[in-house]
């Protein structure tokens, strides 16, 4: 199966049923996507594909064929660097997910509100309790962009 | 100034890393030639064991093994004890529990392991799960603790002749509680539970286990790597220490449930002894909702007595505090902090609690973050407000009449009791009603009324509530390291394990402080027994305290050292050598050399080591008491009595944790715990079917935590520092303060916006509607 990860081309041998997740983490050594559920539920998981943010785990790896799949490991971008500036990691277990979703928002919204903010991180759960530092963090991020 | 020293809000540099996915948990270890590991667990609460056939499960191509409860009697594996009860320390009596890694002959909850299946992949070992054939004869459980109490009810454990009785508590003087009771010109009581709610890290639990050259390595997920190889080690395999290895890299959240060892920490090594390969188990988040110990879990009532002036004069209650299928290691925590933090800042004359810690057919109860304090916490400051209700008196005068002036301190709260006095503490330090000014002023606590009246117009019902809690943190003894490499740089080693709270950075602050070493040259060793001599991990908010006061040791013994080889260095007498700002000074001149450059002396090839030694590194440890976290929270919400949902709107938090080391990082603990202690008010629980004992809400769709639209979009913060007098950094705890004020305060609010007496936690929406309905009715 071929696809493409973080701008570069890959080609896998996996069941079509396998979640992209465990292709990432397994085959590919792109561990920085975090399995937390297997179900959709907490956004740990969460990668780009084809520029949508979606949940490896339980998206089997054939949907991705021939799209374009981005992963923490390929943004290095002003959502980290407002985290980082926030200091809202604690465990950093949630973190992968979350800049996802984020990079996600400013794109299609690159001036939300803080509403909107909060309303787009909500598939995103975080259990050390970063949320209000992660909001911040994307309202400096859509700030330092424009 | 040092920039990065002590006090500063310097940023994390473990950030870097978690934000670029380059932090390392246990499932991103992959060993060559590993297998996977799945466990069976009971789908029953308590059911008899008649027989296990594994033929169908061993006859798939890919599975390797199936390992059942009889193989781990017939090798004479060790059950895993609690790390201490009750009768250890002086206390009552109780029933021990050894928990095997499976269970050979009763299920006593859902969730119990009873199977434990390896194969080549994940997904052929949970499939091969399915097929081991388990003959149950399935029993009646019993599942709420209120239930368990009673005469005749299922037993847990069949021959714990105390039926299921776990251990008994008391702590107080019931003669003076009884006397102070009679004289009483107010009584109020509550009846409290205290939901049973779980940690749910967002990284499962996972765990390798390695067994090559004669010797385990365990790669687990854990808060406390010493701890769990002192338990696998003794208890279980019945070997010294040095044949296992435990390594706990990066860990995605604690909260104490990682203190623990679990099943699948000795499953893995077993199973990779037999094989002669690495073998992996991870927790699917059901296994982990079923498996990982729970938290909370106690019925309690209380009653208090005041005088006519509102002066505390006695406090009783009687709790049930239900531990589960087992005691777990630290199970005995959580029981005795519920009752012996009961007094809170207060003047308490005479109190008597007790408390019957009860088996039911559940997941295991330990210490989840605040273990026990949030529900002392719960306890007494919900009589305060009732308190308040009956004597007519303003419920923040109320608590001022009866706080603990700062001229009281040392304050031993066991001065009278007759029960119980070696566990009841002596506060060294606080300031009380300074942290409830400061609150009052921050939270505009005079605007309530005009805020009140907005929300009035919207058909809204607003609350507020002001609450003051106190715990306790620290706990045991610790051990830390420093080393100077030989470019002068330096390593921590350390005894604690970091799991989100930022060590690395609060530790190298330190550091740098005392040495004058620069911060970005200062790094942090943790979370592996081959690298770290001894340490008791973290938990109970005990790192900054504990691991730091060691710190201090550790560095104070390097200028010890480093003192002599600087007056080689400087041609001097060391009785002239002073130390000061990283630097060693020949008193009354200006000659001086550098920390560092003093440290580099220590590794040339010749010369001076041949009297000095080789290598610069110490190791300092610390056995202070104590400490004792203190604040205030003010809570205002709004209640759309429409639907019932509840809008936190405004909250405050001043607290006094001792010197702050990093204000950052203080300020992200406290929120932290905010969340979680504001998510076991309003959302989260764990439901079980109380007859079949079946778990509820076991997947997040059904185990609400709280997100980022759930809570305030901002909280009022300040710290007030009044440093601790037990321990040379004047620090106090933080990990847990947040949880422990948060709940009482949220549920207080609510009752004063519903102008009702009582709600059990959690205040869901449907909940909060059928009080207002029953209010009207
Ligand atoms: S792991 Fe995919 S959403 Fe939780
Ligand atoms: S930082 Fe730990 S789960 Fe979000």
């Amino acid at each position: 199966m071929k696809f493409t990860v973080n701008g570069k081309p890959v080609e896998v041998e996996a069941g079509e049923n396998t979640p992209l997740l465990y292709v990432l983490r397994n085959d590919l050594g792109l561990v920085g996507t975090r399995f937390g559920c297997g179900s959709g539920q907490c956004g740990a998981c969460f990668v780009m594909v084809d520029g949508r943010p979606m949940a490896s785990c339980d998206l089997p790896v054939s949907f991705a064929m021939n799209k374009s799949v981005t992963t923490v490991e390929g943004l290095s971008g002003k959502v980290q660097k407002a985290l980082l500036a926030e200091q809202a990691a604690q465990c950093g277990y949630c973190m992968s997910g979350i800049i996802i979703s984020a990079e996600f928002l400013l794109q299609k919204n690159p001036h939300p509100s803080e509403s909107e903010v909060r309303s787009a991180l909500d598939k995103n759960l975080c259990r050390c309790g970063s949320h209000n530092r992660v909001v911040r963090a994307v309202m400096r991020a859509s700030r330092e962009q424009a | 100034m040092n920039r990065h020293g002590i006090g500063q809000p310097v940023r994390r540099v473990e950030d870097q890393r978690f934000l670029t996915g380059k932090a390392r948990y246990v499932d991103d270890i992959q060993l060559p030639h590993m297998l996977h590991g799945a466990v069976v667990m009971s789908p029953h609460a308590h059911a008899r064991i008649k027989g296990i056939d594994a033929t169908q499960a061993l006859a798939m191509a890919g599975v390797h093994l199936v390992l059942t409860g009889e193989d781990a009697r017939k090798e004479g594996l060790g059950g895993i004890p609690p790390l201490f009860m009750p009768e250890d320390m002086g206390g009552p009596k109780g029933y021990r529990t050894f928990r095997p890694l499976l269970e050979p002959a009763k299920a006593r909850y859902v969730g119990d392991r009873i199977a434990f299946v390896v194969a080549d992949t994940p997904e052929l070992a949970r499939l091969a799960a399915e097929k081991v054939e388990i003959d149950y004869e399935p029993l009646p459980a019993v599942v709420q603790v209120a239930d368990a109490a009673k005469e005749g009810a299922p037993k847990v454990w069949d021959d714990n002749p105390a039926g299921n009785l776990a251990f008994p508590l008391m702590m107080g003087n019931k003669d003076a509680t009884d006397a102070a009771f009679a004289k009483a010109k107010h009584t109020v009581a509550v009846r409290l539970y205290n939901n049973r709610i779980t940690a749910n890290t967002m990284e499962p639990r996972c765990c390798i286990g390695d067994f090559a050259n004669d010797a385990y390595t365990l790669y687990t997920s854990s808060q406390n790597p010493h701890g769990v190889r002192g338990i696998l080690s003794g208890a279980v395999f019945k070997m010294p220490d040095k044949n296992l290895r435990v390594i706990s890299p990066d860990v995605g959240g604690g909260f104490g449930m990682k203190g623990d060892i679990y099943p699948e920490d000795g499953l893995v090594l077993w199973a990779s002894r037999k094989l002669g390969r690495p073998v992996k188990w991870v927790a699917t988040r059901t296994e982990s909702l079923l498996g990982d110990n729970h938290g909370r879990d106690q019925l309690i009532s209380a009653e208090m007595a005041l005088d006519e002036n509102g002066k505390i004069l006695a406090l009783k209650a009687q709790a049930l505090h239900a531990v589960g299928a087992y005691v777990t290691n630290a199970g005995v925590v959580p029981v005795l902090c519920a009752l012996r933090n009961i007094p809170n800042v207060y003047v308490v004359p005479a109190m008597l609690v007790m408390s019957k810690a009860t088996f039911t057919h559940t997941t295991p109860l330990g210490p989840y973050r605040g273990a026990g304090r949030p529900e002392a916490s719960y306890v007494i400051e919900r009589l305060m407000d009732e308190a308040a209700k009956k004597t007519g008196i303003d419920p923040v005068e109320l608590r001022r009449r009866n706080f603990i002036p700062p001229s009281a301190m040392p304050y031993d709260t066991t001065a009278n009791w007759t029960v119980g006095k070696p566990v009841g503490w002596t506060y060294d330090s606080g300031e009380f009603a300074k942290l409830t000014d400061r609150a009052l002023e921050i939270s505009d606590w005079k605007g309530f009324e005009k805020r009140k009246k907005q929300s009035e117009e919207k058909n809204r019902l607003r609350g507020r509530s002001l609450i003051y809690y106190l715990e306790d943190s620290g706990v045991f003894n610790e051990r830390m390291e420093l080393r100077f490499d030989p470019s002068g740089t330096v390593t921590v080693v350390a005894g604690t394990h970091n799991h989100g709270q930022g060590h690395a950075t609060t530790y190298a602050q330190m550091v740098s402080d005392w040495l004058g070493v620069p911060f970005e040259n200062i790094r942090l060793v943790q979370g592996d027994t081959d690298a770290v001599s001894f340490g008791r991990g973290t938990y109970a908010s005990r790192s900054t305290m504990l691991g730091g006061s060691a710190l201090k040791g550790a560095a104070d013994a390097i200028v010890e050292k480093a003192k002599h080889m600087a007056g080689h260095l400087l041609e001097t007498a060391v009785t002239d050598i002073e130390f000061e700002e990283g630097k060693f000074k020949v008193k009354g001149t200006d000659k001086a050399i550098a920390m560092t450059d003093v440290a580099k002396a220590f590794y040339r090839p010749v010369g001076p080591t041949t009297r000095f030694g080789t290598g610069l590194d110490a190791s300092g440890s610390s056995a202070v008491p104590p400490s004792f976290p203190n604040g205030c929270h003010i809570c205002e919400l709004e209640v759309d009595p429409e639907t019932g949902v509840v809008e936190i709107d405004r909250y405050t938090v001043v607290d006094d944790v001792g010197r702050v080391i990093n204000p950052m990082i203080c300020h992200g603990q406290i929120e932290g715990a905010l969340a979680q202690g504001i998510g076991q008010a309003l959302m989260e629980n764990v439901a079980f079917d109380a007859e079949s004992g079946q778990m509820l809400s076991a997947s997040f769709m059904d185990y609400a935590m709280p997100r980022a639209a759930d809570l305030p979009a901002h909280y009022e913060m300040d710290f007030i520092d009044v440093p601790a007098k037990t321990n040379p950094l004047g620090v106090k705890g933080v990990g847990e303060a947040g949880c422990v004020g948060a709940p009482p305060v949220v549920m207080n609010a609510l009752l004063d916006a519903l102008k009702i007496d009582h709600l059990d936690m959690p205040a869901t929406p449907h909940r909060v509607w059928q009080a207002m309905q029953k209010a009207k009715a």
